[in-house]
């Protein structure tokens, strides 16, 4: 019980939820991709099946190189390589939004798993909670 | 599964990125709303590619919506109308709901 | 069935706030509970006491309190999102209460179906 997770008791057994947080828009342009990351990191405490999907401009926050010092704004892509201590581990990008931006699993700062869209559809399927980004 | 689009199909790619995952579904409904109307216009680009996408996904519109945009006797055949009672209805019956923000 | 609502846009700016309220108020009718609306991002403007829209237009920050009251809607206010654009215990409308993320996927965990409305 604290103030971050609103006092509720993250302890609740038993309910183990799929949730997926699909990322589709880019960083610092609007605030959508870093107040989610927040939900993403809160979700951690709850022991959930979380998963986390990066598509169409979402995969735009991966990108390794982000120097966002000029534009008076915090780097938040740092975080991403931090999901990991949060056992937040399932990090998926669609392979056609990949492809249609120029870019390939070296140009990300983390390990992902790139999915086919007929792959992504079967686990977005998967889900219990969908959250978009 | 159900997908609800409220983007003008004419502005955001959103429909489209939902339709690649969607057509790849058994038994997809896609509900359009707000803005996400326009893309039920017959004769259009974005009707055409829903036309399209009918073979594989069960189009609905919410239907105040499309009435408070003027589109309400231009829609394409095959799509359903909903009111808001119906859209919950969509959302309790489906197993799980994503809306493409 | 159990429904949880995320809001993710403010007022008037965008129609997300209304047709989530079209949706509850419908929800409501057909027997459904409602677990809890969730504002967040700029959804929290959804919840200050000072907006004064024109007469002619709808008040959607007192169509929500109304809501709350009529239906006992727990109406929750992401407090990081909340204090970062100006909404806190001073200006909050009655109805809503400011508590943490913890909340929404609280909401996710305990609903039957989360339904986001948003840009």
């Amino acid at each position: 019980m604290n103030e971050t997770t609103g006092g509720v008791d993250e302890g609740d057994p038993g309910l183990v939820k799929k949730f997926m947080f699909v990322n589709r828009k880019a960083p610092y342009g609007t605030i959508y991709a870093l107040e989610g990351l927040e939900v993403v990191l809160i979700s951690a405490a709850f022991d959930q099946d979380v998963s986390m999907v990066f598509m169409d401009d979402g995969v735009y926050q991966l990108v390794k190189g982000q120097h966002t010092k000029a534009i008076g704004m915090k780097n938040f892509s740092p975080t991403y390589r931090a999901l990991e201590g949060y056992d937040i581990e399932k990090l998926y990008v669609e392979q056609k939004s990949m492809e249609a931006r120029g870019l390939t699993e070296a140009d990300l700062l983390v390990p992902v798993e790139t999915l086919s869209s007929a792959d992504m559809a079967g686990l977005m399927r998967s889900q219990d909670v969908v959250i978009d980004f | 599964m159900l997908h609800i689009v409220n983007k003008s199909p004419f502005e955001s790619t959103t429909l489209e990125s939902c339709l690649r995952i969607a057509t790849n579904g058994q038994g997809d409904v896609l509900l359009l709303i707000e803005d996400g109307v326009y893309a039920v216009t017959k004769n259009s680009v974005a009707g055409n590619m829903l036309h399209e996408a009918m073979k594989d996904v069960k189009v609905c519109v919410l239907w105040p919506d499309a009435e408070a945009r003027g589109i309400q006797d231009r829609v394409l055949e095959g799509v359903k109308m909903v009111d808001y009672a119906g859209f919950v209805d969509l959302v309790a019956e489906s197993d799980n709901v994503q809306s493409w923000l | 069935m159990k429904f949880g609502i995320m809001i993710n846009e403010g007022p008037y700016t965008h129609q997300a706030s209304d047709t989530a309220y079209q949706f509850v108020q419908a929800a409501i009718k057909k027997g459904h509970e409602i677990y809890r609306v969730f504002f967040y991002h700029d959804g929290v403007n959804n919840a200050t006491r000072l907006t004064e829209p024109p007469q002619d237009d709808r008040n959607v920050v007192a169509l929500w309190s109304k809501l709350a009251e009529e239906h006992g809607i727990d109406l929750v206010v992401c407090v990081a999102a909340a204090l970062r654009r100006g909404i806190n215990d001073d200006n909050l409308a009655s109805g809503f209460r400011i508590s943490g993320l913890g909340q929404l996927v609280e909401a996710g965990i305990q609903a039957d179906r989360l339904v986001v409305f948003g840009d």
